[in-house]
């Protein structure tokens, strides 16, 4: 059976939701302390949403020196999947694993609703469920979710097609404003170069049951049991 | 020998600084038009024990590389004084 480890730090408030929706997909789900040094032999690894002790300096800025992320950056490097969820996306840039930064939305405002983005990569661990450029509607609630970068990175993402999810285009019918933050690039997510780890601001896990309203994000969940089932 | 150092990290120049735009308008709105380019960073003080100014600099130099600004966005300016 796939072991799902999704870690909690003071603060995480998605773990519950995040649990949920591997425990969906018939997975082994458990939770990691943050204070734990290791993954119990975790396939995959999720870094839940919230607010990380308190989003104190920076959001995720804290939580990258935590012990269970050493573990978890073993893991990755590794080639482990690891899906980073809104402050799991800050995380993952803190500490590096991803590239760039999540700075404060540009309309300052913490903006919790529905959005349209299209999927870009659907070859890595949590998206091969989906078509490439498949469009889903899902939920983003976040205050530092511009991402940003320097001009350098965001070439190299666009030009290795690093770009995971995407906020649709202005001109494309949504009934959603097309970018809630003001990032570059309208980018809603990123991977790594091998493409095992994935960091995204909008959450799945909200949208992975019917009975919630939204079901586009089961597929986050579904990826990976069939991609890494042993 | 005891160092009081102030590290002042200031949003990164050409970066979007909303906050910074939220209070330079709120400044124009209470007739402080004068006020222009305002930028809102964040400032540490901290006691560092070395044995000399330049190791006190250098060690605090690390503090801010590692975690106290993020290299992505952010510049930071120290000011090191006995204290």
């Amino acid at each position: 059976m796939l072991d799902v480890a999704v870690v909690r730090f003071p603060g995480s408030n998605c773990d519950f939701d995040a649990l949920r929706a591997a425990e969906r997909v018939g997975a082994n789900g458990y939770f990691v302390w943050h204070r734990e040094n290791h993954l119990r032999g975790a396939d995959v690894v999720l870094l839940p949403g919230g607010f990380s002790y308190g989003d104190y300096l920076r959001s995720g800025a804290i939580a990258r020196f935590s012990p269970v992320m050493q573990a978890g950056r073993r893991h990755a490097e590794a080639g482990g999947p690891v899906l980073g969820i809104c402050n799991g996306f800050q995380i993952l840039c803190e500490a590096h694993l991803l590239p760039g930064a999540l700075m404060r939305n540009a309309g300052l405002t913490f903006v919790s609703k529905p959005v349209d983005v299209i999927v870009e990569r659907a070859d890595t661990p949590f998206t091969s469920a989906y078509e490439a450029n498949e469009r889903l509607r899902l939920p983003v609630a976040h205050g530092d979710g511009r991402f940003v970068a320097t001009d350098d990175t965001l070439r190299e993402l666009e030009a290795e097609s690093r770009v995971v999810l995407r906020y649709v285009a202005a001109s494309e019918a949504s009934p959603y404003q097309p970018n809630p933050n003001g990032s570059a690039n309208h980018i809603a997510g990123i991977c790594n170069p091998a493409g095992n780890v994935v960091g995204i601001m909008p959450h799945p896990e909200r949208a992975a049951d019917p009975l919630l309203g939204l079901g586009d994000g089961a597929g986050f969940f579904t990826s990976f049991s069939k991609a890494t089932v042993r | 020998m005891n160092f009081r150092v102030h590290v002042r990290v200031m949003p990164r120049t050409g970066l979007l600084d909303p906050q910074g735009q939220a209070v330079e308008h709120a400044l124009a709105a209470l007739g402080f038009g004068e006020a222009d380019d305002v930028r809102v960073g964040r400032a540490i003080e901290l006691h560092v024990a070395a044995p000399t100014r330049a190791e006190a600099e250098a060690r605090t130099r690390q503090m801010c590389d590692k975690l106290l600004a993020n290299p992505v966005t952010e510049d930071y300016l120290l000011q090191v004084e006995e204290s």
